[in-house]
Formats: structure tokens, C-alpha cells, sequence
């Protein structure tokens, strides 16, 4: 074949399969925003559910998602940010080391039905937390941490190694280096990977359906061992389990959770685009 | 005997098991600026990087022999690590200010030794910046990132950074090899200020910087210290058949 023209081929056909990536997601935003919007309203975002979730709010749930997944990151995060500096600045290549990285590597390949169950049985019943956010975060911190210590260890990379090395050699201790060089500069990194987090865990729905989320709760949460209505299983009640719910309440609740993820990203992204601007190492 | 500053005594140093440092010896004298010559993989730094135990933590590496600084054996067990790096400060080859404002990295090790604040600390960086000749051109920008100098001004900063410390001995690591000519030629004349109050120590590449500037001249070899003495002894008269084909550019 002509390689001008095999040039040309190769061109569309790449093409199209980048196209092939955008095509999904426009679809999936054009329906839900098309049949879900006419439900966003002032008192969808902010009352209770009511006439058994075929009307009213979904404002339960959008607080019982957000204080599982705060909660979680703030136990997954300090835990995967040492975890990460004990591996990039300290630990040495030995058997311990490499058994901790296969660990790593292995908890992000868990099912997350499966840390749902695991959640079950250590945090609810074991550890007698009951269904509660407390059970439910953790269950997410722990499914999150391998995420949280790859993308931290990432970020601690990426700082030169002639910062630590001048640090050192002005007499400033590991410790020292760590915390007031290498840190501050990983910090836009780090931060950037706990929002993405958040994001993510937010739209999960397996690891807390067996430690966390309730069918209906008629009040908002009192304290860390209350059971919460969450935005995922919420969804997932309102087009499965309860007939007659109004379309565009269910796909308005799908919007709001979009809605949440999109923006967490959106602010993760322009995150890491200020720094890397401000960045010139 | 002669005042020592830095007596090394039969150092060995292996990068797991390659050999880099083969039972190298030498003193080097107070306030006196001591080069390191050699080709390319020799071992200068390496030998250089013991003097401060920057290369400590490589995986692998293993250190036989003593380094005495001030009479005391840097590699004795409890040695201070910390404080031995106060003491000796290093310089390396590609400029590394920290990414914060040219006030900030002068100030960066005196903050965290809570050696100075307020006026002091302002009084040392601006004396610090005097030494290292940056003072005049950078009084009123002392707020601006560091990042934004020029290389040769960046390496000033570096040593301005150092130097505000307080330390005793500067090793420095081919601190021109980043820089055009004239401003090898400023940081040469900075050196020969500085041995006024520090010893130093400098790897260089460049044959005419090390007789310009040293009073004492080593040179290496696959790991060896072939040949160690005066400068003008070692560029006029080496006592080796290796180092006079090195000197000459008769090497290879
Ligand atoms: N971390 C390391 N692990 C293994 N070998 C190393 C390591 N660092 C250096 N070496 C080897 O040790 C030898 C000496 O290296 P060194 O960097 O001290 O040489 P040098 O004289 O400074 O060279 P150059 O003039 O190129 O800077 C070289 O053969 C080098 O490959
Ligand atoms: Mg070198």
C-alpha cells in the first residue's frame, strides 16, 4: 500500500478510537442531565425523602456519602502518606520492604464487594462497630489505601533528589529533610491523589453496603456510629427496590453524585495545573 | 606534626562489590584549598562523598578504613552524623537552591538549627550574600524565587546557603561544570577568598582550574590515589609516571 495512504488510514483509525472515548461519556451526561435536572431543586438537595423516597429530597444521603467518605480519607490518608515516605525515604531494599510493596500491589487488586464482606465481618460484627460510618470508612480507608500510597509515593519521586541531598548536607537530620523539604514540594501531589480519592470512593457502593448505608434513615446522622443513607445505594434502592419512583428523581440523585465526583476532579485537576505552572524544578 | 584538618587512613569504599576506593591515604591541611584531579569514573567523587558520609545510605555500600576530621574517626560507631555535616559542608555540581525565595534558602539551615531569628538571622544572610558577592546586585529582590538566578548566581546562592551555617571544612564537586568560563573564573577568585576562613576541598575536571587555584593537588586513579602533594610539584614535577601522562595529556 501507498504509505501516504497507509498514513492516512492509520490516522483516522486513531482517531476514531480516541473519539470512542469521549462518545461515553458525552452519552452518559447527556441522558442524565436530560432526565434528571427538571428534579434539581433547592429541596431536592436539602429535605428528607418522602411518600417512601417517590418524593421529597435526597439531602440524608448527600451528608450520610460525604461523612463516610470524609471520614475515610482523613483515617486512609496520614496512614498512606507515612506508609509512602517510610518506602520512598527510609526503608531499605530487604525481604520486609518487598513483602510490604506485594501487599500494596495486592490490596488494589481486591474486589470491593469483597472489602465490603471484609468489612462485615472485622469492623461490624467483630469489632462490634455495628453498621455505622465509623465501619463503612473504614472499610473504604482500607480499600483506598494502596491508591492513596502509590500516587503519595509518586509525588515524593518526583521531588528532585538534590533537594534531599542538600538538605542533608547543611547538617539538617532525615527527619528534618523530610518534613520542611520533601514534603512541602510532594504536598500538590499528594493532595491532588487524596481529592481523586474522594472522588472515587465517593460513587462506591459494595465496600459500604454491608457497613454503612441504610435503606431509609428519617434523621441525619448523630454520631460516627449511626447507620447513613448514601447517594450510590440510594440510586441503586430507588431503581430497584421501591416501584413507581419518578424518573427524573432517580436520575436527578444520579446527577448529584456526578455532579460531586466531576467537580472533585475539576478541583484536583486545576490543583495540579496551578502547581505545575508555579513548579519550575 | 603538622596541623591536619582531614586525615583519611586507608580507605576502602565498595559499591557492593566493585571496588571504588582502593587503601586511599592523605591529610589535608587547614585553610588551604586541596583539589582532586583524575578521569572520568576514577573515584573523586566517591572519595569526596566519604568526607561528609553523604553516601551513607546507598544499598550496599561498604566503608573500611578512617576518616579523621578534627582527630576523631568519622565512621566510629555513634559518630553524630548531623553534626559532622554541619561541619562539613558540600557544594555540588549542578546548582540545587531550593525552590523558595533567595532570603529562604540562605535562611533555610539556620531556621532549622534555631541558630538565629529576626535581625540575626536578617544580619547573617545579608553577611552571608556579602561573601559570596551577591549582596549588592540582589539586596532588593531578596523576596524573588531562587529559581529565577542565573547558574552562576544560583551556585553563589548555594554556597551562600552553606556558608551562612557556619561550617568548618567545603567540599565542593566540580562547582564549574555547570557555568560558561567567566563565571568559572568569579567562582575561582570566591574560592580563594573563602579558604581565608574554611578548608576546602575541590573535584574538578579542569586540569588549569586546579593549578590556578589549589595548594595541594591529588590525583587518581582507578580508585587509587596515585600521587597526593603540592600543586605546582604535581603540574611540574610528579614524582609518577601516570600522573605526568595525566598532567601532560599524554593519558590514555
Ligand atoms: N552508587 C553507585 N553504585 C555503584 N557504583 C557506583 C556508584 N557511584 C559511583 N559508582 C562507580 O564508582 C566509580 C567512581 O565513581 P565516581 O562518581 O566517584 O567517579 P568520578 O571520578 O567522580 O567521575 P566523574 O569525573 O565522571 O564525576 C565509577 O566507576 C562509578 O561507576
Ligand atoms: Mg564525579
Amino acid at each position: 500500500m501507498n504509505p501516504k495512504l497507509a498514513q492516512k488510514i492509520a490516522f483516522v483509525f486513531l482517531l476514531i478510537a480516541t473519539l470512542c472515548v469521549i462518545v461515553p461519556v458525552l452519552i452518559i451526561l447527556f441522558i442524565i442531565v436530560k432526565q434528571g435536572y427538571s428534579a434539581i431543586t433547592w429541596e431536592f438537595l436539602t429535605t428528607m425523602p418522602r411518600d417512601g423516597m417517590r418524593a421529597g429530597g435526597i439531602f440524608p444521603a448527600i451528608v450520610g456519602t460525604l461523612s463516610i467518605v470524609l471520614t475515610a480519607i482523613s483515617i486512609t490518608l496520614p496512614i498512606g502518606v507515612g506508609a509512602a515516605i517510610y518506602l520512598n525515604e527510609y526503608a531499605g531494599d530487604n525481604a520486609l520492604t518487598r513483602i510490604i510493596k506485594l501487599s500494596i500491589v495486592n490490596l488494589a487488586g481486591v474486589p470491593s464487594v469483597v472489602y465490603g464482606l471484609f468489612g462485615l465481618g472485622l469492623f461490624v460484627i467483630f469489632l462490634n462497630l455495628g453498621v455505622s460510618i465509623l465501619a463503612g470508612a473504614l472499610t473504604l480507608s482500607i480499600m483506598e489505601l494502596p491508591v492513596i500510597i502509590t500516587t503519595a509515593r509518586g509525588a515524593l519521586s518526583s521531588v528532585p533528589q538534590s533537594f534531599r541531598e542538600a538538605s542533608l548536607s547543611l547538617g539538617v537530620s532525615r527527619w528534618q529533610t523530610t518534613r520542611y523539604v520533601v514534603l512541602p514540594n510532594a504536598l500538590p501531589g499528594i493532595m491532588t491523589g487524596a481529592i481523586l480519592s474522594i472522588a472515587r470512593i465517593s460513587g462506591e457502593t459494595a465496600p459500604i453496603l454491608f457497613t454503612a448505608a441504610a435503606f431509609y434513615v428519617p434523621h441525619l446522622p448523630r454520631s460516627m456510629f449511626d447507620q447513613v443513607m448514601a447517594l450510590p445505594y440510594h440510586l441503586y434502592i430507588m431503581s430497584t427496590q421501591i416501584p413507581n419512583v419518578p424518573k427524573n428523581l432517580t436520575f436527578g440523585t444520579a446527577l448529584v453524585l456526578l455532579m460531586l465526583v466531576l467537580a472533585m476532579s475539576l478541583v484536583a485537576i486545576v490543583t495540579r495545573v496551578y502547581f505545575r505552572k508555579r513548579r519550575k524544578w | 606534626m603538622p596541623l591536619k584538618k582531614i586525615d583519611v587512613e586507608n580507605l576502602n569504599l565498595y559499591y557492593s562489590s566493585f571496588h571504588a576506593l582502593k587503601s586511599v591515604s592523605l591529610s589535608v591541611a587547614p585553610n588551604r584549598i586541596t583539589s582532586i584531579i583524575g578521569p572520568s569514573g576514577c573515584g573523586k567523587s566517591t572519595l569526596l562523598r566519604t568526607f561528609n558520609r553523604i553516601n551513607d545510605t546507598i544499598e550496599g555500600i561498604k566503608i573500611t578504613g578512617e576518616v579523621r576530621i578534627d582527630g576523631s574517626n568519622i565512621y566510629d560507631d555513634g559518630y553524630d552524623v548531623d553534626a559532622l555535616r554541619r561541619k562539613v559542608g558540600m557544594v555540588f555540581q549542578r546548582p540545587n537552591p531550593f525552590p523558595l525565595s533567595i532570603y529562604e534558602n540562605v535562611a533555610f539551615g539556620l531556621k532549622i538549627h534555631a541558630m538565629a531569628s529576626g535581625a540575626v538571622l536578617d544580619a547573617i544572610v545579608e553577611e552571608s550574600l556579602k561573601d559570596v558577592l551577591l549582596w549588592d546586585d540582589l539586596k532588593d529582590k531578596l523576596r524573588r524565587s531562587a529559581l529565577e538566578l542565573s547558574l552562576e548566581e544560583r551556585q553563589r546562592l548555594c554556597i551562600a546557603r552553606l556558608i551562612a551555617v557556619k561550617p568548618d571544612i567545603i567540599l565542593l564537586d566540580e562547582p564549574c561544570s555547570a557555568l560558561d568560563p567567566i563565571a568559572t573564573l568569579r567562582i575561582e577568585e570566591l574560592m580563594v577568598e573563602l579558604k581565608k576562613k574554611y578548608t576546602i576541598l575541590i573535584v574538578t575536571h579542569n586540569m588549569q582550574q586546579a593549578a590556578r587555584i589549589s595548594d595541594d593537588t591529588g590525583f587518581m586513579l582507578l580508585g587509587e590515589l596515585i600521587e597526593f602533594g603540592i600543586t605546582s610539584k604535581i603540574f611540574t614535577n610528579p614524582a609518577m609516571k601516570q600522573t605526568e601522562d595525566y598532567v601532560t595529556g599524554r593519558f590514555g
